[in-house]
């Protein structure tokens, strides 16, 4: 375990290392002049704008030293909110975790549930309808999803009248720190996490199937029923057990992916975390904080991935080899 | 291979040629019958068929767009209907925030989307096949770079990644294909790279080699004819994720501003703020175009899948 843990760690540095080296030249793949890109339409003093053209003059692999020593600095502000980036994206942290968080666990839970009554027995009934439903949520954008939910239960459509918030966290000028102030918040939740919730359902929900699929004609499952078990026990205790494998590496390895996936949903719902931040910064472009987010959104997946491998590798030491 | 030349009898060579010939022409009939057989197949298939229903539809649509609705109804200018109308005579899906058919709209958008979709797909393909081929076939230094890459393009994060590209690049027709082109080749490369190392490993690539094959023969006469099938059904799927990132990125406003694509109706719609509008009408239709498109291609995907894929193919 201890040389498997050590082989994925080093995987995952060197991929670490392939995003600085993006992240920090693909910025300077942009035409124009780059003080101009990075200051635009900013007040700054003389002194400040000689300072950043010494630091871009000198060569360009000092630059990359630089910038790789600690990427994390907060050299230039946003030039959109004139503030330090990474203040800024700390800011937005808490509602897209919360958003994401609540959104995976449903998805998890409801996705697993529907793959494995659809898995145990294919081609029947439940595993046609189910399948059908999810290919097709599975061919939507999120965010036209997103924006179908908004229009029928937002603003309300005919007799229907608005049931949810059009956008936003929480109601203007209500405290979200008080008890009342979470139900505010929870209100604010249900669209968006249930647009990310579909669209999530519908991935989780084929795999755990596919899997299943597989296991259900194994000899041992076969061996199992002999013995007389009983068919539920038959699933939980021996099949499912084999075919949660794949499926729990898909959903510890989209965890990384869901928070930048999150970037139409959030823009259609005003939801004030990262997404919504790098929809401004992309609009503008505001290039020091979308080189910030793309180097926190590719960091987190290097990590969340990491940890996949070595939960992976406890809960099967097959892949330790 | 020059050896034909080479010591024997006149009438040696030519058995021997005419041997090969056969042996072409067997080939070929087994090309053709496999060919058939899968064809066969894949109508069998309820998927493959609707699928492929589907995108006809849309293909001629596509071609049909500027017949149907001639470019001037597009033109912001020559319009004379009222904005964001809900739907009545002539014009079944209303009008967007200029006044202009959503109809009109929406077929056209046709054209651009399965354009972006296809030709960003065939650089994903190309790409994806010779990156996985090479990293399958040199176990070198060369092989080990390659399989990096591939890895390291799959961690990074879709989304961000061709917001980044976009941005940079800056927003053209070409550009988006190019973007979503290099951003979706490494599922593919990794696909075919497993079956690289699978197909080397049978007797007559071996056989092959022992007989004095060079790298691209291999490559390219026992390799690449097997991956065929798998990389084929995978661009099928590819064109549905194209697709899907095309309406992405036109959504989020990194699409040529000039063409109309299904992602780009969505954007106006967003922008003209047709949700509080209740515009549904604006919403609706680009959505469930790329709903079908989408899910055709994936639909014809798997079916050619289960048909193309002989583990998988019933008897």
């Amino acid at each position: 375990m201890g040389r498997y843990a050590l082989r994925r760690a080093g995987t995952a540095a060197g991929t670490a290392v392939f995003v600085l080296v993006v992240n920090f030249f693909l910025f300077r793949l942009l035409p124009g002049d780059p003080i101009g890109l990075i200051t635009r339409g900013r007040n700054m003093d003389a002194d400040q704008i000689r300072a950043l053209r010494a630091q871009l003059n000198k060569p360009i692999w000092q630059q990359f030293l630089d910038y790789a020593s600690n990427p994390f600095s907060t050299g230039v502000d946003s030039v959109k909110y004139s503030r330090p980036v990474w203040g800024l994206i700390g800011e937005r942290v808490g509602p897209t975790l919360l958003l994401v968080g609540t959104a995976t666990v449903i998805a998890t839970a409801v996705g697993l549930w529907i793959g494995i009554r659809a898995g145990w027995r294919p081609g029947q009934g439940f595993d046609r309808g189910s399948t059908a439903v999810t290919l097709l949520l599975y061919a939507m954008p999120e965010f036209w999803l997103g924006m179908l939910l908004l229009i029928a239960f937002g603003t309300g459509i005919g007799p229907l009248p608005a049931l949810f918030p059009i956008g936003g966290i929480s109601t203007p000028g209500v405290d979200t720190s008080t008890p009342a102030g979470w139900l505010d918040v929870g209100r604010h939740l249900v669209l968006p996490a249930t647009t990310i919730v579909l669209g999530y359902v519908a991935e989780y929900s084929l795999i755990m199937r596919a899997s299943l699929v597989d296991e259900v004609h194994a000899d041992y499952v076969t061996t199992a029923r002999a013995k007389g078990l009983k068919d539920a026990e038959v699933r939980r205790r021996h099949a499912l057990r084999n075919a949660m494998l794949p499926t729990s590496s898909l959903v510890l390895l989209n965890i990384g992916f869901v928070v930048s996936g999150a970037i139409t949903v959030e823009t259609v719902f005003s939801w004030p975390g990262l997404g919504l931040l790098t929809y401004d910064a992309l609009r503008g472009p505001d290039i020091p904080l979308l080189q910030a987010l793309f180097l926190l959104f590719s960091l987190s997946v290097i990590a969340v991935n990491l940890v996949a491998d070595l939960l992976y590798g406890v809960i099967d030491p097959r892949v330790r080899t | 291979m020059s050896a034909d030349a080479g010591p024997g009898t006149g009438a040696d060579a030519g058995t021997q040629r005419t041997g090969r010939q056969d042996a072409r022409a067997l080939a070929r009939a087994r090309r053709r019958t496999a060919l058939r057989r899968a064809v066969r197949d894949l109508l069998r298939k309820p998927g493959g068929v609707a699928g492929l229903v589907i995108l006809g539809f849309f293909v001629v649509l596509a071609l049909l767009a500027p017949l149907l609705f001639p470019a001037e109804t597009l033109e912001v200018t020559r319009t004379t209907q009222p904005k964001l109308a809900s739907p009545y005579a002539g014009y079944p899906f209303g009008t967007d925030r200029y006044g202009i058919s959503v109809l009109a709209l929406v077929a056209w958008g046709a054209r651009i989307s399965l354009l972006v979709g296809i030709s960003a797909t065939v650089i994903s393909m190309v790409l994806g096949t010779l990156v996985g081929i090479a990293s399958g076939h040199f176990r070198n230094l060369l092989g080990a770079v390659l399989e990096r890459l591939t890895d390291w393009f799959l961690v990074i994060p879709f989304l961000p990644l061709v917001i980044v590209l976009a941005t940079v690049l800056g927003s053209s027709i070409l550009n988006v294909v190019v973007v979503i082109g290099i951003t979706s080749w490494p599922a593919t490369a990794r696909l075919v790279r497993a079956q690289t190392l699978s197909i080397e490993a049978r007797p007559y690539v071996e056989r092959s080699r022992a007989l004095g094959a060079g790298e691209w023969h291999l490559m390219t006469r026992h390799v690449l004819p097997n991956v065929m099938p798998l990389v084929l059904a995978n661009t099928t799927l590819t064109v549905a994720v194209a697709i899907a990132s095309e309406t992405t990125l036109s959504f989020l406003g990194l699409g040529d501003p000039f063409a109309v694509s299904w992602g780009k109706i969505l954007d106006d719609a967003f922008g003209a703020g047709a949700i509080t509008a209740g515009a549904w009408w604006y919403l609706v239709p680009p959505g469930v175009c790329v709903v079908l498109v989408v899910l055709a291609f994936t639909l014809l995907g798997r079916a050619l899948e289960e048909v193309l894929d002989p583990r998988r193919r019933s008897a």
